[in-house]
């Protein structure tokens, strides 16, 4: 045993060894590797000290550059770290803080090695375990360790101070409770006179103050003396970013602050300090405009540096301005439009940013052209950053500053031509909400998607494919907008679909089915039917017998078994139109027929040519053709559609003329029947969709009554054949329909269930009976009515769009637009994702115990746990000569404070704040204590009344008290 | 605070790499070759910055310095001035000058543990305490001291005392 631990020792590779051999790579890299571990594994576990060292010195080191685990090592670490010689201290305690983290099982073992080094003379192991700390602190560490921590952070080494300074960030966010014992010291280390003990207190102070800014409002007079005091550029940037936390909560604490702020940005030759004060300006004294200027003047000053960094940052900081102040940022458009060509692509992207935030309805046609043409020559990276920032910003607020639709969207056309173009996702779901939210623009939309269809190009290029996929449900959902359907139909059913995937093609088949409905449609009404049947006399009755007796388009059955996402959509909308008054419906449909048979004869002209016999004869064996082999794909959405489609032909071929001969004799009662088929289907086909709002399923009120079962199992029971989601009420299992006490799946499945009705008189039924399911009526103005985009009467119950609209108002009426802006449908507030109200920062406890260090309060009863430490730290502050009286004061704040608990601590804060304010210049001033008290009494009684009165308003506005107390801030 | 320091030669291998949260040793050599993967294709003359939020999460920002065969890199999030990161690369940089006279890769690659050493006394847990590479000459000059002391005292009775109780 000693042998070898002998032989070890001689001739063990140091680290120095093991470096050679790898740069030597005699044997391979992974190989040697390997060998020298498996001696690392062997010699670690000497009882020699030495061997054991360098062992865990080569272990470190390949764990550090090659990624090697070295978990095992974890008890000989701490082995080593209570050796007496400080080179194998050293090296265990950095594989320590490399290597252990929370939940290494050794690390409670450390505790009193970590003590005994932070109690040591020698003020390089205190470092030693400081650092450690500093990275592996656990909440038990930090705990025990408090009172070593709490002693250094006085110590007269600055060597040591400065650390313990630093770690004290880690034990806080560990335990915040130290910071009951703790806080007091740190604070007074913001007033050394050491610059580093300062630096290394504002450091912590500048990492506390983002998580909890109100917390550290009581130190801005610290904070401001040292803002004006001090000469170190790195202190200054902290105090800046502290300030730039609290200026916000206090105004009068900005006004306070903003001229020695300026007065550093004017004054200093340091790079980063002018920075830090233009970017503290521009992000939170954003309301002193001579501030702004001075900071816009010094980022100009930086845009013409030569310096790329500077030039960057300086546009960071201009897109930081530019949503208050724009003015900034045309003051140097042609210098950012200039670094759009720039070689660095950080300051491309940030200039492409400021482009587009200069973007207004009156210039984006030009600046969105000169961007695309520029895209063309960039880079596919850039290229797509470009196509992004076009689509976001010009779907912006339901695309607000889009004033000519026609153009834009022949510009997302040619967007999808760009070869580099990635940005397939956006672009579909941006012609689809156009189509839907904008009926003005789907002639043209119509137009695009046929110059996309028809290119048989675009279809190898899998990135096009969603844009491919939006162009055919636009072509098919408006196809009475196309100017030739038989071309239109050939474009979807062309051979080089087959590269599409199966959902997309799906989407292509169903619209290859909508063309030929219209197509026949269009036919029988141009031909024989028209003839003998006088159009709108005739229709309008049948268009509302036909919607009495389904009110449900959907609910044919091209339409049921859906999931494409398109189809999706249409689903949730559907009980909307449903629930419709009967005589809305057939008004409703009136119109429509009314405007559809305009919109025939108006295309008249050119269809007359196109839907003869032969043309029609002709697209039904082409789309056989195409469409006949798919039946027996395997792909479910597919094969569905595909079937829908065959069958439809094969149903109407009966009655269609089988040439001319046969034509001579059509008149007969299977035109019509034919007829009444191919009208049925164009209804279910042709009501019109809307935009859904995204809190659509959100107003469906729940039934009191709905019991929904977490567990679904005992369903399976009844049901066992029948997966969940099939089964429903509505496929009419009496069984189910008549147990009241059945679970019901959940609305969603309810509401789609619901199409799948295929008799009437079994739908009218179910709507009966389940009539609280669909929405109530009167929110049912957005389905066919279009409420004008801007009505604000519409809007009674949202007033923060209004508001949004307003703005847009004011300057949409621009006389120099050619084409008024169509109308834009939007929803009440379904069109903005809900903002999830934020979560009220929770009074976490490291902000309470910082409260109560800083106001002396004691609201916070749920964290004041009777933890150990929490007996100390009261004997703590009772030493601290600053608290001397707060207990008094507490003792006289206290009857009103413990009524008003958790729930009132901020107001409490205030109050106390303020004695705690008053308390700083009294004891300063020295015997006039008794007179403060009185005073403080009166002012407590005085908040008492305040806070009686107070509970009435649900959110106490923090601005009153806040003014009533702070106004010695800063005196 | 930083978040992490890294050194990265010109053909990817890390020659130093501290990371001052935790990281899974997959996770940093992962960030490592990320990071390396965008460095690489950077051109000079260029802003010393880099999108890193992908890799590190968001509010992460990334500074780097290319010196010959090396890449001097550190991330940091908000409460760091992205200038004055720069700085601390010149004095990081400059205090290895000092300390290595004409530094070099093979420097870096041979002196692990006073790397580790110039770099804790700069930046400590995250935090950058010293900007001095005077101060810090002092500190990693005086562990040095007090580490070959240590192994002196204790070479020779170690060895002597192992060879008798054999």
């Amino acid at each position: 045993m000693a042998g070898s631990s002998i032989m070890d020792t001689l001739f063990q590779r140091t680290l120095e060894d093991l470096i050679k051999g790898l740069r030597l790579q005699l044997i391979g890299e992974s190989a040697f590797i390997s060998k020298v571990m498996d001696e690392i594994r062997r010699e670690i576990k000497s009882t020699d000290p030495h061997t054991k060292a360098t062992a865990l010195q080569k272990l470190s080191y390949l764990s550090s550059l090659y990624f090697y685990d070295m978990s095992f090592s974890a008890f000989h670490v701490v082995e080593l770290m209570s050796s007496t010689r400080f080179a194998h201290k050293r090296i265990a305690y950095h594989a320590a803080s490399h290597s252990f983290n929370e939940s290494t099982p050794v690390l409670v073992l450390i505790t009193n090695q970590l003590r005994k080094d932070l109690t040591s003379a020698n003020v390089l192991e205190v470092s030693l375990a400081l650092d450690c700390l500093a990275r592996i602190a656990t909440i038990d560490l930090a705990r025990d360790l408090n009172p070593e921590i709490f002693t250094l952070l006085s110590s007269s080494k600055v060597f040591v101070r400065k650390k313990a300074i630093g770690v004290i960030l880690r034990v806080f966010e560990k335990y915040p409770d130290a910071a009951r014992v703790c806080f007091k010291r740190l604070v007074e280390n913001l007033e050394s006179s050491d610059p580093q003990i300062v630096s290394a207190a504002v450091g912590v102070f500048c990492e506390l103050a983002p998580k909890d800014p109100k917390s550290y409002l009581p130190l801005a007079p610290e904070f401001y003396r040292i803002l004006v005091d001090s000469k170190n550029n790195w202190v200054l940037i902290k105090v800046l970013k502290i300030f730039a936390k609290l200026a916000p909560l206090e105004p009068r604490l900005a006004k306070r602050v903003i001229e020695p702020i300026c007065d550093h940005m004017r004054r200093t030759g340091a790079k980063s300090l002018v920075f830090e004060c233009i970017r503290t300006v521009v992000t939170s004294f954003t309301d002193y405009e001579s501030a702004v200027k001075l900071a816009v003047v010094k980022i100009r000053e930086f845009l013409v540096e030569d310096d790329p960094n500077l030039k960057y940052l300086a546009l960071h900081a201009l897109s930081i301005v530019a949503p208050n102040h724009l003015w900034a940022v045309l003051e140097n458009k042609e210098v950012v439009i200039k670094f759009l060509s720039d070689l660095d692509p950080n300051i491309k992207l940030e200039s492409l940013h400021l482009v587009m935030a200069m973007v207004s309805e009156n210039n984006v046609a030009e600046i969105s052209r000169v961007l695309l043409n520029y895209s063309l020559k960039s880079d596919p990276e850039f290229c797509n950053e470009i196509l992004g920032s076009i689509l976001s910003t010009c779907c912006r607020n339901v695309y607000e500053i889009i004033i000519d639709f026609d153009w834009y969207v022949s510009l997302i056309g040619e967007m999808s031509r760009i070869p580099h173009c990635q940005k397939g996702d956006e672009i579909e779901k941006q012609l689809i909400d156009i189509g839907l939210r904008v009926k003005d623009v789907r002639p043209e939309l119509v137009q695009v998607g046929r110059g996309l269809l028809i290119d048989p190009a675009l279809l190898g290029n899998p990135f096009l494919h969603k844009i491919l996929s939006a162009a055919a449900w636009v072509s098919g959902e408006y196809v009475e907008f196309s100017r030739n359907p038989l071309e239109l139909m050939e474009a979807l059913l062309q051979p080089r679909t087959g590269l599409l995937p199966p959902l997309i093609r799906a989407v292509y088949i169903q619209s290859a089915f909508k063309v030929l409905v219209f197509c026949i449609h269009s036919y029988f009404s141009e031909t024989e039917i028209k003839a003998s049947i006088p159009c709108p006399g005739n229709v309008v009755p049948l268009e509302s017998e036909l919607a009495s007796e389904m009110e449900c388009p959907e609910a044919s059955e091209s339409e049921i078994h859906n999931a494409s996402p398109i189809r999706k959509q249409e689903e949730n909308f559907n009980p909307r139109v449903s629930n419709q008054s009967f005589k809305d419906l057939s008004e409703d449909y009136g119109e429509q027929i009314d405007t559809s048979c305009g919109q025939t004869s108006s295309l008249a002209s050119l269809e007359r040519n196109v839907f003869t016999d032969e043309s029609i004869i002709n697209t039904l064996n082409k789309i056989e053709l195409a469409v006949g082999p798919l039946s027996e794909t395997h792909e479910v959405e597919i094969l569905e559609r595909a079937r829908n489609l065959l069958c439809f032909i094969e149903l109407i071929r009966q009655y269609l003329p089988n040439g001319l001969i046969q034509k001579e004799e059509s008149l007969k009662m299977g035109e019509i029947e034919a007829y009444k088929i191919v009208e049925l289907m164009q209804d279910a086909i042709s009501d019109e969709l809307g935009p859904v709002s995204v809190t659509a399923q959100e107003r469906v009120p729940l039934p009191a009554d709905l019991v929904l079962l977490e567990n679904l199992a005992d369903l399976e029971a009844v049901l066992p054949d029948i997966q969940p989601h099939l089964n429903s009420l509505s496929l009419g299992s009496p069984f189910l329909e008549e147990t009241p006490g059945v679970p019901l799946p959940t609305h969603q499945n309810i509401e789609e269930l619901e199409p799948t009705k295929e008799s009437t008189s079994l739908l009218t039924e179910h709507r009966r009976r389940h009539g609280l399911y669909y929405l109530p009526s009167e929110k049912n103005d957005v389905s066919n009515d279009y409420p004008p985009a801007n009505d604000l009467k519409s809007q009674d119950d949202a007033e923060d769009l209004v508001k949004l609209t307003e703005q847009s108002l004011v300057s949409k009426k621009k006389p120099n637009h050619a084409k008024p802006r169509p109308v834009v449908v939007k929803l009440d507030e379904g069109d903005l994702v809900p903002t999830a109200a934020k979560p009220q920062s929770k009074d976490d406890s490291l902000s309470d115990a910082v409260r109560e260090v800083l106001f002396g309060n004691e609201s916070n009863l749920s964290s004041s746990k009777n933890k150990p430490s929490d007996r100390s730290s009261s004997k703590n502050k009772g030493k601290e000569k600053l608290n001397v009286d707060t207990s008094e004061l507490k003792e006289d704040l206290g009857i009103d404070k413990h009524h008003h608990t958790n729930s009132s601590s901020r107001k409490s804060k205030h109050h106390s704040h303020g004695k705690e304010r008053r308390h700083r210049s009294s004891s300063d001033v020295g015997d006039q204590r008794d007179k403060n008290g009185e005073e403080g009494k009166k002012k407590s009684s005085h908040h008492h009344s305040r806070h009686k009165a107070r509970p009435r308003t649900a959110a106490p506005s923090s601005v009153t008290p806040q003014t009533q107390v702070i106004p010695d801030f800063l005196l | 605070m930083i978040r992490a320091v890294m050194v990265i030669n010109t053909q990817g291998k890390p020659r130093l790499a501290k990371f001052y949260d935790v990281q899974s040793l997959e996770k940093q050599q992962e960030l490592i070759r990320n990071i390396y993967g965008v460095l690489c294709s950077r051109a000079e003359n260029v802003s010393n910055f880099m999108e890193v939020e992908s890799f590190f999460g968001p509010d992460t920002r990334l500074v780097y310095k290319h010196y010959a065969t090396l890449y001097f890199v550190f991330i940091f999030d908000s409460s760091e001035n992205e200038l004055a990161m720069l700085d601390l690369i010149q004095v990081f940089v400059e205090t290895l000058e000092k300390c290595f006279r004409n530094v070099c890769e093979l420097d870096i690659v041979f002196n692990y543990s006073k790397m580790h050493a110039i770099l804790d006394e700069i930046v400590f847990g995250g935090q950058v305490l010293e900007t001095s590479s005077a101060e810090v000459m002092r500190a990693v000059e005086e562990i040095s001291k007090l580490e070959t002391a240590s192994n002196s005292i204790s070479l020779v009775p170690k060895s002597v005392s192992s060879w008798r109780s054999r």
